[in-house]
């Protein structure tokens, strides 16, 4: 589709014959969409789809608590049988599984992608070519990219053909092709293009109507083929209103904080505006014996309790916090791919933490090829330095994992999250 | 979600009298959690069966008061009709560059219900050492009451309005 938009070579091109010869609106509106695709490619690609914050360990152990005393069974070593939860809603019986990554029960239409480690409500899919899961948040995102990308598609499509018509009308259809021979494979891409996509976007189209999730109906949830009484119970009925409520309905904020940074292990007085940064803090509790717990914890509910008070915006909040993460970002990385790494439970330090199961994979490298060589050493650092943005994030998101006793493929899992 | 936080003045004074109460009988700090009720589809619900171990702080109807006033907090903010559909045409209609401008009618929701909670702490748990946390905070999974428990008759619980597991 660039191809079309940007000017050929000298000698004769498609966007200028067109917009000579009919009319000089098509490149603008080729533009228009051209633009409009790209900005809803990256509103998908970049927002939450609505990831659902791992349960603080407090919730954890409140709920295995109620499932152990609802199957009878005191706890054990094994791993128990997968728990599920029954919910009538509008009168159909849902199944809520209780998610082992993330220590809840998951809501309806919630599901974990493994790709980004999370749960994230209303599943609908994880989309590769976005590559973000597509979720509540950014359904209608995703669904303006498809449905433009369609127009933008048949509009190439149909010009291209227009535009080798007219050339053929004066010189030919062999010459006109050898003169704009872009045309030729415009043409062919978008042909192919056109099916999938506009496919897509009237699979997508029927989805809305119906309100189901892309999930639901590759499960088969609620066809009728499972029975008479099947139906879907969160439709609203109409076509009309399922459209508007998947289109037009109100986006509820994020819950994630993607900026913050990652808590200390040492409670700090911080304000924690989410699941996340509470959940460090709480994290920072459990890690204490009996005697510090106690005064940790009373510490950690009149924070909690003094959280309203203040008045923060997120750059005083990232200031107040207590972090060798910010200022100390160069040198733990440095200091560990200098050194020998240490397994990633033994690291007292969150950044530290961080900093190592990024480099990981670099680790995992060298250990292959047998050498460490002081030449090599400095690049992790250097790499990880270059983009302190995308690493604090890492780190941040990393931090969720370490929390949750650094299951590496969760970590790994929530480095590509990080790095979407 | 810093921009959901009240004003001090008041709340300030309150909470550092009680500090110093805690410090001299910290113990261990309880916490009761309440679940997401389901049982309406995905709206933002939480469960208003009363939990058992806070028979002894509580009464049964102001808690569940409480949850009620949240539910229906929560129930606007999620509400679908002219108005919301409105800002999402509107914002489509600008490419979301509104949303730099003005909030969101939930984030404005979030705002008046973090409010609310604030001045039930202030009003009624407190009192009866109870603290009540923001379901934001929680991402929206819990309400929970955190009852620290002391030697002597100060009790601290948060609650986040949250929806018992129904069975």
């Amino acid at each position: 589709m660039c191809v079309e938009m940007c000017p050929h070579p000298p000698h004769l091109s498609g966007c200028p014959y067109l917009a000579v010869k009919i009319t000089p609106a098509i490149p603008v509106v080729g533009g228009i969409l051209f633009f409009f695709v790209m900005g809803t490619l990256l509103r998908t690609s970049f927002s939450d789809p609505g990831v659902l914050p791992r349960a603080t360990p407090d919730e954890a152990a409140d709920l295995e608590r109620q499932i152990d005393i609802a199957n009878g069974t005191s706890s054990g070593g094994y791993r128990p049988p997968p728990r599920t939860k029954e919910v009538i809603i509008n009168g159909q019986t849902v199944k809520l599984k209780y998610c082992f990554t993330c220590k809840i029960f998951r809501p309806p239409r919630a599901s974990h992608c493994s790709l980004c480690d999370n749960c994230v409500e209303r599943f609908d899919h994880h989309c590769p070519w976005v590559g973000n899961c597509v979720g509540k948040r950014n359904y209608r995102f995703f669904y303006m990219f498809i449905l433009s990308l369609s127009f933008l598609t048949v509009f190439i499509l149909a010009f291209v053909i227009t535009h080798v018509i007219l050339r053929s009308q004066q010189t030919g259809f062999l010459n006109a092709l050898k003169d704009s021979p872009a045309s030729v494979l415009e043409a062919v891409v978008c042909f192919f293009s056109v099916w999938s996509i506009v496919g897509l976007s009237g699979f997508h189209t029927y989805l809305i109507s119906s309100n189901q999730t892309t999930n639901e109906d590759i499960k088969g949830s609620w066809s009728n083929k499972r029975g008479k009484e099947n139906y879907n119970p969160y439709s609203y009925g109409n076509i009309f209103t399922n459209c508007c409520v998947a289109l037009c309905g109100p986006i509820s904020p994020s819950l994630i904080d993607r900026r913050g940074y990652i808590q200390p292990d040492t409670p700090q007085p911080t304000a924690p505006s989410n699941g996340i940064a509470a959940y460090g803090a709480t994290q920072s509790q459990s890690d204490m014996c009996d005697q510090d717990q106690c005064i940790q914890s009373t510490k950690f509910v009149l924070q909690a309790a003094a959280t309203p008070l203040l008045q923060s915006e997120p750059s005083l909040t990232s200031d107040e916090l207590h972090l060798p993460g910010k200022p100390g970002l160069g040198t733990p990385c440095a200091s560990l791919t200098l050194g020998q790494p240490t397994p990633p439970s033994s690291m007292p330090n969150l950044t530290t933490e961080a900093a190592l199961t990024d480099i990981l994979p670099l680790k995992e490298e060298h250990v292959g090829h047998q050498f460490l060589t002081p030449e090599e050493a400095p690049s992790p650092p250097r790499l990880l330095a270059g983009s302190p943005l995308a690493h604090s994030r890492t780190m941040h998101v990393l931090g969720l994992a370490s929390q949750d006793s650094l299951h590496e493929d969760s970590v790994r899992g929530l480095v590509k999250l990080s790095s979407v | 979600m810093t921009q959901y936080r009240p004003q001090e003045d008041l709340s300030k004074r309150f909470w550092v009298h009680n500090l110093q109460e805690l410090r001299r009988s910290a113990s261990l700090a309880t916490k009761v959690f309440i679940q997401r009720d389901y049982s309406d589809g995905t709206i933002c619900q939480f469960q208003t069966k009363f939990p058992p171990e806070l028979d002894s702080r509580i009464e049964r109807q102001l808690f569940e008061e409480t949850v009620k006033t949240l539910n229906s907090f929560y129930a606007e903010a999620e509400k679908i009709g002219g108005s919301s559909y409105l800002e999402g045409c509107l914002a489509c209609a600008t490419a979301y560059f509104i949303f730099l401008c003005m909030e969101t009618h939930y984030e404005k929701v979030l705002k008046k219900i973090s409010r609310y909670i604030q001045e039930q702490n202030e009003k009624i748990f407190a009192p009866r050492g109870l603290l009540l946390t923001d379901p934001v905070e929680r991402g929206m999974r819990v309400v929970s009451f955190l009852a620290v428990l002391c030697e002597g008759t100060e009790l601290l619980t948060s609650g986040l309005p949250g929806e018992d597991p129904q069975k």
